[in-house]
């Protein structure tokens, strides 16, 4: 094994043949085989593999672009699967783009927001109201719902006021010292969700329990999305700049500051680092990621309720944050996407299956210990073994480390610069 | 308006230092761990719901094997007590030794998520044992002490009603006071607490002292959670139905009663209790009127957490606490 791995490192021709060869033979076997789940997270493990490649990274955008946009759909849309197989990838999207939100707040900031659900609430909400007759028991003019065609802007329109919302709640909040922090958000998050539980008066905003039923559904130039398919496109090109802006934001001067400020406040203060601002862009930009889609996911569901934003939702987004490695953004990406796939596939699969077992009398099954059940076991447990044994997670985040002395002539023959990668060392002590 | 709102106001009280006295033993547990270690034991209002569910269990199983009608039940209740303490004590210093200690010297961002970890595990752990034992994972216990009382406030003035209560609620205040000031002594007058003292003040000059800091950590964490399941016997006997998820919410207002008092300091948290519970009785109890029928009593926990945000703005060192100024 060791003397495979050494072929294969430096020899990039024969990495990209045996990932091409790796992606055709799971789509075949998707394509053949189409109700098997496992091939299809086969083929989705091949963005994993892609990573550790050594290509460059133009190649790999392109390539992942390749398998996500084209391969995957195509291969999984033949057979009866294909909608359930979309739903899992727009629902593995919609998590992965929250995860780099609080990864944001938490990873690269350090301030730990339990209650982040609230933002997606809030971003939900935000669609579902003007999308639903509701608005009209408020508004004095305009008719309602509005149509369809106004998805696209109130993506922006929850955008920003799930990023208001952060600040309105970071600026009393984040003059208290980090472990309030953690109590504060939490609080908050249940705030909102009492609030939009209980809103339907005096005037019927939220329909309080009910919730809000038949959200209209995206629409331009007349062409409904309905379908998990379709939405899959809306939530990639969504994700496709939420990634872009995150990779920006973390090697930027406000990125670097962020660090500083996790790392040492009173130092990062003394060298000019406005502490309330730079937490408060934190807050606003990790809100706007979850805002943003809140309103995707309102407008996919066509259906709003309180109970979908429980403290449970809050601490499996902190869980993915955890798991794929704080400040890492393909480790962030990781951890979404396992936690998703086994909330949506694993658990349930497993569970179906033991039933089935204990159905045929194979073996006595509680219904006690059902796996789909045991969400908080398992996410408790993954908590606690990745503090205590990775706190890096999965994927650790790498500060890129410029050579000094690289730079200098860089700086004299207008040359581009060499950078490496090192580890982070911000929670491994 | 004020007529009806005083009306009420001795039942509203009664029930508030009910309510206050068990906010107020689950507030010193998490007072006393963040005095000693400045961390916030999140799982601490699951070791709370964990004591309610041993103690039921207990009261369930001496029910069926006779023994509760068979001696008296103030002494089945304090047999249960002491069990479910000894029990829970255990329980918060394993967790102390498996979660948090291994942690001590990591950033307190990894710390807390450990906490959270365990608070999730605890509340799924004690789901499923009851839910695989019974079916179900709402438990309703042996209804005891049911008499009522009342206290006729009516012949003081007719402007106030009369207060109802139970003889379970005299049982719960009579206990939690017992326990507060049994541990007020314990903290400053016993060569234990002293030492219990000077750990939360400066943990390595205590040890240079010849304090073993880490039994001074564990002995923190058995009080803290034996009062704990002990509080959790209590509520489970006044209120009757307990669930996992008891312990979170509870937990949160425990820790707002903590912070309104002054968190790290014991007599703080006592008093922060009992304001916090008699303040949300009274919002529970007159929202609606106050605000002429806009805000319900749905919105409680919200009054609970809006306390927490104001008293961190304005007083973050709370009622009773010094201000600390941080030394760089």
């Amino acid at each position: 094994m060791n003397k495979l791995t050494s072929k294969l490192k430096g020899n990039k021709l024969a990495q990209i043949i045996l990932l091409v060869l790796y992606v055709l033979i799971t789509s075949l076997s998707l394509y053949l085989a189409q109700a098997s789940v496992t091939a299809f997270l086969l083929l989705l493990f091949s963005l994993l593999l892609l990573y550790y490649t050594e290509l460059p990274d133009r190649l790999k955008w392109l390539i992942a672009g390749v398998v996500l946009i084209g391969v995957i759909p195509f291969v999984s849309s033949t057979g009866p699967g294909y909608q359930s197989y979309m739903e899992v990838a727009t629902v593995v999207g919609i998590y992965v783009a929250m995860a780099l939100g609080l990864n944001i707040v938490v990873g690269l900031a350090g301030l730990l927001d339990l209650g982040f659900v609230a933002f997606f609430a809030i971003g939900a909400y935000t669609y579902g109201i003007f999308a639903t007759g509701q608005a009209a028991n408020f508004m004095p003019f305009g008719t309602f719902p509005l149509s369809g065609e106004s998805f696209w802007i109130f993506i922006l329109i929850g955008c920003f006021v799930a990023a208001l919302f952060g600040v309105l709640l970071g600026i009393p909040v984040l003059r208290v010292k980090g472990d309030y922090l953690a109590i504060v958000t939490l609080g908050f998050g249940e705030i909102i969700r009492i609030v939009f539980n209980n809103l339907d008066k005096p005037v019927n905003i939220t329909n309080g329990a009910m919730g809000l039923a038949s959200v209209k559904p995206p629409e331009i130039f007349g062409y409904q999305f309905v379908y998990p398919n379709q939405f899959y496109y809306i939530v990639l090109g969504i994700l496709f700049l939420v990634i872009l802006a995150v990779r920006r934001f973390e090697f930027s001067k406000i990125g670097r500051s962020w660090k500083a400020v996790r790392e040492n406040e009173i130092a990062a203060q003394s060298m000019g680092i406005h502490l309330v601002r730079t937490k408060l862009l934190a807050f606003a930009i990790g809100a706007s990621f979850s805002g943003m889609m809140g309103v995707v996911f309102a407008a996919k569901q066509t259906f709003v309720d309180p109970t979908s934003f429980t403290l449970l939702e809050s601490i499996t987004i902190l869980v993915m944050v955890i798991l794929g490695g704080m400040g890492s953004v393909p480790g962030v990406i990781l951890g979404a996407a396992v936690i998703t796939i086994l909330n949506l596939q694993v658990l349930t699969e497993v569970t179906n299956y033991l039933n089935q077992l204990s159905l045929d009398g194979v073996i006595s099954f509680p219904e006690a210990l059902a796996p789909a059940k045991m969400q908080r076991f398992i996410f408790g447990a993954i908590l606690i073994i990745f503090a205590i044994y990775r706190p890096q997670g999965l994927i650790p985040s790498k500060n890129p480390v410029f050579d000094e002395e690289s730079l200098k002539e860089g700086s004299k023959k207008h040359r581009k610069e060499q950078i490496t990668v090192e580890p982070d060392k911000g929670f491994q002590a | 308006m004020l007529a009806e709102i005083l009306q009420s106001l001795p039942q509203v009280l009664v029930d508030g230092i009910a309510l206050g006295a068990i906010y107020a033993v689950i507030a010193l547990g998490y007072t006393m761990v963040y005095g000693i270690l400045e961390l916030i034991n999140f799982a601490h209002g699951e070791i709370f719901m964990t004591g309610a569910f041993i103690g039921v269990a207990m009261l369930i199983l001496m029910t069926g094997m006779g023994w509760l009608a068979a001696m008296p039940a103030i002494l089945a209740l304090i047999l249960v007590l002491v069990v479910t303490s000894i029990l829970t004590g255990f329980m918060g210093v394993g967790i102390e030794r498996m979660a948090y200690r291994p942690l001590r010297n990591s950033p307190k961002l990894i710390t807390l998520i450990s906490a959270i970890g365990v608070s999730f595990l605890l509340q799924d752990l004690v789901r499923f044992i009851t839910e695989y034992k019974r079916g179900n994972y709402i438990l309703t216990g042996p209804s005891m002490f049911n008499e009522q009382f009342s206290i006729k406030f009516s012949s003081i003035s007719s402007s106030f009603s009369d207060a109802f209560f139970k003889t379970s609620t005299l049982i719960l205040i009579i206990a939690v006071v017992i326990m507060m000031i049994g541990l007020d002594f314990f903290v400053n007058k016993t060569k234990w607490g002293m030492a219990m003292r000077a750990v939360a003040q400066d943990r390595e000059t205590a040890s240079l002292m010849s304090i073993n800091v880490n039994k001074v950590i564990s002995l923190t964490f058995f009080i803290g959670s034996a009062l704990g399941g002990a509080t959790g016997v209590l509520f489970a006997v006044q209120y009757g139905t307990i669930d996992p998820y008891i312990g979170f919410i509870l937990g949160l207002k425990a820790f707002t009663a903590a912070v309104l008092g002054g968190i790290g300091n014991i007599r703080g948290a006592m008093a922060g209790g009992l304001m916090l519970g008699i303040l949300e009785m009274f919002a529970a109890a007159n929202l609606q009127l106050l605000t002429g029928g806009i805000f319900g009593a749905e919105y409680k926990d919200v009054f609970a957490f809006a306390i927490l945000i104001v008293v961190l703005i304005f007083k973050p060192e709370g009622l009773f606490g010094k201000a600390v100024t941080e030394k760089v």
